[in-house]
């Protein structure tokens, strides 16, 4: 192992951070090159994570090491805090989902203009954030990481947000205004994440403290047997903490309201990588750690999913508004990964990794999509909805296929992915997910079942509500998808395609991790 | 008993008293327009107080006077913290002074003295030293709230601050009196050493004690002895306000932390369920009554009663009561204390300068005059939510890190549900915090608004809070990355601490 696969982790999460700080201080106003730098960076990223994902089993000789590419420094050696990074195969594929959607939200910020630099230096300090959560392998470090990717979200959706206003939605079958602003979304979001963090930090702290190894490194800790009790009370926590940000039942409410308020690229990182890092806490930290908490609490979790599948994709059923439609389908697709966790067992956990990457991409590109429709039409109704004038909806989008017939074809292939069509990259991972759902919880897993032939609904109508049809004549002028977004569009379709047609070579990288996990029945 | 009176040692302590006599009395002979030159004659003076006690004490525990005074590493990284601090908020207040104070030579030279006060409190070793060194802060900072004495405002919070604190002197004398007369002794050894020998504790030390808290309690603005901090805060020139805020607190903390780990900790028993307690009200009263602020000194303010509470939950978890029943004195919980005193402070600092500086361009204190700062000046309202980041707790940033080390030990010690307790009221205080951010950055002026204070002024940053700025900018995140020197520095000082020098003649004075 030479010095670089060592250091390599560190570089990337320095990456981001090295960036804002050279944004930072870049002298003069040009808007442009701090966007061609940032890409770059990006890019560099991804690149890295890529090497990290192809090397990762191939370095080290035994695929036994459960961590790869470890470095570790000292930080503050009396609380027993080191700076410790390393890989395992479910890190691996997180990094290398990170490093495709930092580079995607990267080209959606072509046409930002409002105070580029300090945007810019906000979502960088959000990807390091993630990448930092992905890859430390100090209990200390990943909370500190996690804290950091929340903390820019607030003056991220609140400044450069868009609020919502007028909107129809239907309320226990009620038709009622309602609006929201962005500022209100984003203090939710920032109040509810900084909350659930805390139920996190008094687990890690109880945690610690009952270990007695004075040492917040996951992998002393993971060897710490904990007592059944302990485990039982403190294993909800870090559920429930991790949950929130993962968009569980019933702490999700923040997260359509930050969805809908954030803009582009913000949703995309938010609804791609960042929910992500509470599923990822619950494995990493939750089941880990706390092995036989995990078996006692498994069907809650198992239960609180499906019940997520349901209600995510009941909600979305009702909304007439396309991003809160897609910031409920998330909250849906998020409950396959909850049911595959609670599931315990390697085959549903191993599905409930991969749907983390598949929902990360596919809905990237959705919010991709979606932005660039809202800026070019200022709309974002469909359906029956929208501003009703002498009885015609003004403001319902209807009939875009003939006028961006690119962005329409992404848009299908984003949410066929979404439905689950096979070939694309949300079907090995549902189908993964109820084969471990049926072996465990039957009925959830009918109900899961149920959930997805909702999803096909929504999404169906969905689109045959937008792209199809004649299009009114407001929307005959407005073009088709530029640059930036068929770039990104590309990348991500590429990325569905890949785990779509080689799930294989992502499962065995996970199913190595998954299967040293102690709580997993075999 | 053979008294050291090894003189000497004392020469820091020395350097600050001179150079307080000499500004003070160099203001007299410079003419006006030279009178610039005061605060980096202070400083000059500060930083060669530093020196001399990090290079002359650097290895060194005696004491002095039988005790009376200690100088070990604790003294030690009191002294260079608190000089520091003193010196920081010098040349903070250097624009401010000019602009608002008439007397630059009384305000820099009493600076200096309270200064030597809040170091003496440090390195106190018995009850009546540390006491008449907080009476010389206190009196310091009595004259200096009261130093813009035609501002009508100024004048009511130091006719406040001077009644109360004195009340609260008086209280805190009594309790002395009667602790010296249930164990003999004031010296802080020799209480540990009758406490110890009495396990049952006589009810005239448990009412003496208690009345030490309260006076203790008041000096720290902890509830429910909080009710003159706001006000005081409010009506003080604002670089005062931070000085009250950060320096006689942290002063007031150092004392706390030796009399309670020297003197008190054999009866921990007793009291860490009452400190605990005052902590609990402390932080939720704090951060609560903070939401409601209009005033953004107040709102500092009420937001630094409630870190008070965060110090406090540290002192309530100093001892840890072992399997076989003895006490621990917790290394962890002593240094969370001081780490986190050294990032609120700096945290604080910075967002008290940003306040005088905007006072100094509008004229105005109020919170919803933020508006557009963000626009006329990009710098100050960075450096403003940085330092409202790290007070809540933000990693990156100090808070993150000092907030951490202290609820670790403070669950160490059995206290979980306080600590949890104290991150919920951080999450309180990011709300304010939140708010005063998004009214700099976010909020735009709608139809029918009127402009602002902010954005009716015209903006420019004067180069030395500029600077200064920028050092407690670098600071926070110094911290917030790498905390390590910082932590190891406050481990050396809790070590001595928990060294028990000599107390072999603890009894006998």
């Amino acid at each position: 192992m030479d010095r670089f696969d060592e250091l390599i982790l560190t570089i990337i999460t320095a990456l981001p951070f090295a960036a804002a700080l050279a944004l930072l201080l870049w002298p003069g106003e040009r808007p442009k090159q701090w966007k061609y730098f940032s890409l770059l960076i990006a890019f560099a990223s991804a690149v890295l994570s890529l090497y990290v994902l192809l090397q990762y089993n191939q370095h080290f000789g035994s695929a036994d090491e459960k961590y790869q590419f470890v470095n570790q420094w000292e930080w503050l050696p009396s609380l027993g805090i080191s700076f410790h990074v390393g890989v395992d195969g479910i890190s691996a594929v997180m990094i290398f989902m990170t490093g495709i959607v930092y580079v995607a939200a990267m080209l959606m910020t072509w046409s930002t203009d409002r105070r580029v630099r300090d945007y810019l230096i906000l979502l960088h300090v959000l990807t390091g954030g993630v990448y930092g959560t992905f890859v430390s392998i100090d209990l200390f470090f990943l909370f500190f990481f996690y804290e950091i990717a929340v903390l820019p979200m607030f003056l991220l959706i609140a400044f450069w947000g868009s609020s919502s206003e007028n909107l129809r939605v239907y309320l226990a079958g009620w038709r009622t205004n309602f609006g929201r602003t962005k500022e209100y979304g984003a203090m939710k979001l920032v109040i509810f994440l900084v909350a659930g963090s805390i139920v996190i930090w008094i687990a890690l702290l109880a945690i610690y403290v009952e270990s007695g190894a004075n040492s917040f490194d996951l992998i002393e800790l993971q060897k710490t047997g904990y007592g059944d009790v302990f485990a039982r009370v403190f294993f909800p926590f870090l559920m429930l903490g991790f949950g929130l940000l993962a968009g569980l039942w019933p702490l999700h409410t923040w997260s359509p309201d930050g969805h809908v308020a954030a803009p582009t690229s913000v949703s995309m990182l938010h609804a791609g990588v960042l929910m992500k890092l509470g599923a990822y806490g619950i494995i990493r930290v939750g089941v880990e750690v706390l092995p036989n908490g995990a078996q006692d609490w498994g069907m809650v979790l198992v239960i609180l999913g499906t019940i997520n599948i349901v209600y995510g994709a009941v909600s979305a059923l009702s909304q007439r508004d396309l991003k809160y439609m897609i910031g409920y389908s998330s909250v849906s697709h998020m409950g396959y990964v909850m049911v595959g966790i609670g599931t315990l067992s390697s085959i549903g956990m191993s599905g409930a990794v991969l749907q983390m990457f598949a929902h990360g991409v596919m809905t990237a590109l959705f919010f991709t999509l979606v932005g660039f429709i809202y800026e070019k039409s200022h709309s974002r109704s469909f359906g029956s909805d929208g501003e009703i004038e002498s009885g015609v909806s003004i403001n319902a989008l209807n009939g875009l296929a003939k006028v961006m017939p690119v962005g329409s074809f992404m848009f299908a292939i984003a949410g066929l992915a979404s439905l689950g069509l096979p070939g694309l990259s949300g079907f090995v991972a549902e189908l993964l997910v109820f084969i471990g759902l049926f072996q465990t919880y039957p009925w959830a897993g009918v109900l899961a079942v149920v959930g997805a032939a909702i999803t096909a609904i929504y999404i169906l109508r969905l689109m045959a509500m937008v792209f199809f049809g004649t299009p009114d004549k407001r929307w005959a002028n407005l073009p088709d998808i530029a640059m930036p977004q068929r770039i990104t569009g590309v990348i991500l379709i590429a990325s569905m395609f890949t785990i779509g047609l080689m799930p294989f070579y992502f499962l065995e990288l996970i199913d190595s991790s998954v299967e040293l996990i102690g709580a997993i029945a075999r | 008993m053979s008294a050291n009176v090894n003189v000497n040692l004392l020469t820091p302590e020395f350097i600050l008293a001179g150079m307080g006599l000499l500004v003070l009395s160099l203001d007299l002979v410079l003419p006006k327009a030279r009178r610039g030159i005061l605060p980096w004659i202070g400083v000059a003076g500060l930083i060669a107080a530093v020196a001399t006690a990090l290079i002359y004490r650097w290895d060194r525990v005696e004491e002095l006077y039988g005790g009376v005074f200690i100088a070990d590493r604790y003294s030690l990284f009191f002294f260079a913290f608190l000089v520091i601090l003193g010196g920081a908020v010098m040349i903070a207040s250097v624009d401010y002074v000019k602009q608002h104070i008439k007397f630059p030579g009384e305000y820099y030279g009493i600076l200096i003295f309270s200064i030597l006060g809040m170091v003496l409190m440090a390195s106190a070793g018995e009850l009546l030293t540390a006491y008449i060194a907080m009476e010389l802060l206190s009196f310091s900072l009595y004259v200096l709230v009261a130093l813009r004495k035609y501002d009508s405002k100024s004048n009511e919070s130091a006719a406040k601050y001077i009644l109360l604190g004195a009340f609260s002197s008086a209280i805190m004398l009594y309790g002395i009196s009667m602790v010296w007369g249930v164990t003999g002794t004031t010296f802080y050894d020799g209480i540990a050493a009758h406490l110890t020998a009495n396990p049952d504790l006589d009810i005239g030390l448990i009412v003496g004690l208690s009345l030490i808290v309260a006076g203790l309690g008041f000096k720290v603005a902890a509830v429910p002895f909080h009710m003159w901090a706001p006000d005081v805060y409010e009506g003080a020139p604002t670089p005062v306000t931070a000085y009250l805020a950060i320096g006689s607190k942290a002063a007031a903390f150092a004392l706390i932390l030796r009399l309670f780990s020297e003197g008190l900790l054999p009866a921990i028993e007793d009291w860490r369920v009452l400190i605990a307690t005052l902590a609990a009200a402390t932080m939720v009263l704090g951060n609560l009554v903070a939401i409601r602020q209009e005033n953004i000194k107040r709102m500092l303010a009420y937001s630094s009663i409630g870190q008070v509470g965060y110090l406090l939950l540290g002192v309530a978890s100093l001892g840890v009561v072992d399997a076989g029943g003895a006490v621990v004195f917790s290394e962890r919980a002593s240094t969370g204390i001081m780490v986190h005193l050294v990032g609120y402070a700096v945290a604080n600092l910075a967002a008290f300068l940003v306040v005088a500086v905007v006072y100094s361009r509008t004229g105005s204190d109020q919170i919803s005059d933020y508006r557009g700062l963000a626009k006329k000046s990009p710098y100050l309202s960075l450096v403003l939510s940085v330092a409202l980041f790290s007070l809540a707790g933000l990693p990156f940033f100090a808070g993150f890190v000092t907030k951490f080390y202290l609820f670790t030990a403070g669950a160490e010690a059995g206290f979980l549900w306080l600590s949890g307790l104290a991150m919920v009221a951080s999450l309180v205080s990011l709300y304010y915090y939140l708010r005063v951010i998004q009214r700099a950055y976010v909020d735009q002026p709608s139809e029918g608004d009127e402009e602002t204070a902010v954005e009716r002024s015209t903006f420019f940053v004067p180069l030395t809070s500029w600077l200064m700025l920028g050092v407690l900018f670098v600071g926070m995140i110094l911290i917030g990355v790498w905390p390590t020197e910082l932590a190891a520095a406050a481990d050396s000082a809790s070590d001595a601490l928990g060294t028990v020098r000599d107390v072999s003649t603890a009894l006998v004075r």
